[in-house]
């Protein structure tokens, strides 16, 4: 077998794939801090937020460093515009209210579960050393997300209501999560990433166990949106942008 | 490793980085200090290195370097026997892995888990449902 070389180009962007989802997520869960239903939901949506970011950090240090400009992840966070940010659609919807906010979150620490996973054995050192340090927390955030999604699915007539709500909201950007193009093949071609379609089974069953125990029925999904792997964002991502770099671009290079 | 015991975690103080497990190991050549850190975005990394970095200089170990090194990923299993009754001294439970939860203040595992996250990223909420006090649980991870 041909060993597939994977140029410096493709490697930053799949890094930026993934540091991309965290730092997004991370961003918009941190909107709840101070505003959740309670102060141990609080504790527990801003220490996700808290993990993701640093998630994040080390991925996109990692992506600066496989770019080679000297960029680390303050400059790739802070100084990329809408266009350059290569998140799924997922991660950078809006909160709505907790039941839509968990529905987001068991969607994408289930796929980001299943993809750091695999991740661990990836032949490029650091994204398997980093994957290895976050597959951890991101197990957590998923067996917080399925606690929830069963206590509220199984709940009472309004917290079912408020979670299928927001289920409904969030299925049409479960696809995209899931789809192969030229550069996931590139990357899984070089061991170093994973071909997103092969995660989708695991994906499905653990939705259809959690679903199962909340007492919910998976609807049939509607057409997937996509298009964030290339840049194409939703309107949201430059609001949740631009409240997140703000301070930087306006005191550039400022220090505490 | 001896002088770096004496550098207390930022927000455990009752424990050092040594007895959590997150100085790795010390190197002479090169002259190196590893640590690991407990969460990818956990705020005590950087005042965990300046702290260490503030002992070496003290001690006139200007040479050495800090790495962080991220793999093996930091697990609780790496906290010392001594790190653990400290935990416990300090009134947070430490991570039992398979074992029931017991209260530190009373010592009861008639306990249960109000929340998975508690004050840092690092420890659950938990109460005892005997003394009725509330008290930090050191996730097992």
């Amino acid at each position: 077998m041909t060993e597939a070389v994977l140029s410096t180009d493709q490697l930053t962007q799949y890094l930026l794939r993934l540091g991309d989802d965290s730092l997004v997520l991370g961003q918009r869960l941190s909107e709840w801090c101070g505003h959740a239903p309670s102060i141990e939901l609080d504790l527990s949506l801003a220490n996700v937020a808290l993990d993701l970011i640093g998630q994040a950090t080390l991925l996109l240090n990692a992506a600066g460093e496989a770019e080679g400009q000297g960029r680390d992840a303050d400059a790739l966070a802070f100084g990329r515009d809408v266009m350059s940010f290569r998140n799924c659609l997922l991660v950078e919807q809006p909160n709505g209210d907790f039941g839509q906010t968990i529905a987001r979150q068991f969607l994408f620490s289930s796929y980001q579960f299943a993809l750091f996973r695999h991740l661990t054995a990836s032949s490029n050192t650091a994204v398997a050393e980093i994957c290895a340090k976050a597959v951890k927390e991101t197990e957590y955030h998923l067996q917080l997300a399925s606690d929830w999604v069963v206590r509220l699915g199984d709940g009472t007539d309004e917290s079912r209501e408020r979670l299928v709500a927001g289920f409904d909201w969030h299925w049409r950007f479960v696809g995209e999560m899931f789809e192969d193009d030229a550069l996931s093949e590139a990357v899984a071609a070089a061991d170093i990433g994973v071909l997103p379609s092969t995660l989708k089974s695991e994906f499905d069953s653990r939705l259809e166990a959690v679903f199962n125990d909340a007492g919910l029925e998976i609807p049939e999904l509607p057409r997937s949106i996509t298009g964030g792997r290339e840049g194409h964002h939703s309107e949201h991502l430059g609001h949740l942008l631009a409240v997140m770099q703000h301070i930087p671009r306006t005191y550039p290079g400022a220090v505490w | 490793m001896g002088l770096l015991s004496s550098v207390p975690d930022p927000e455990i103080p009752a424990l050092s980085v040594v007895e959590l497990g997150i100085v790795r190991a010390v190197h002479l050549d090169p002259p190196e200090v590893h640590i690991t850190p407990t969460y990818s975005g956990c705020p005590a990394t950087l005042a965990i290195e300046a702290a260490i970095r503030r002992c070496l200089d003290d001690h006139g170990l200007e040479s050495f370097s800090i790495r962080t090194v991220l793999s093996p990923a930091w697990t609780t299993d790496w906290i010392t026997t001594e790190g653990r009754q400290k935990l416990r001294a300090y009134g947070i439970a430490p991570p039992d892995p398979g074992k029931p939860v017991a209260c530190p203040q009373c010592g009861s595992t008639h306990t249960e888990e109000v929340s998975r996250f508690g004050s840092t990223p690092c420890k659950a909420q938990w109460r005892c449902l005997e003394c009725l006090e509330p008290f930090d649980r050191f996730k097992c991870h």
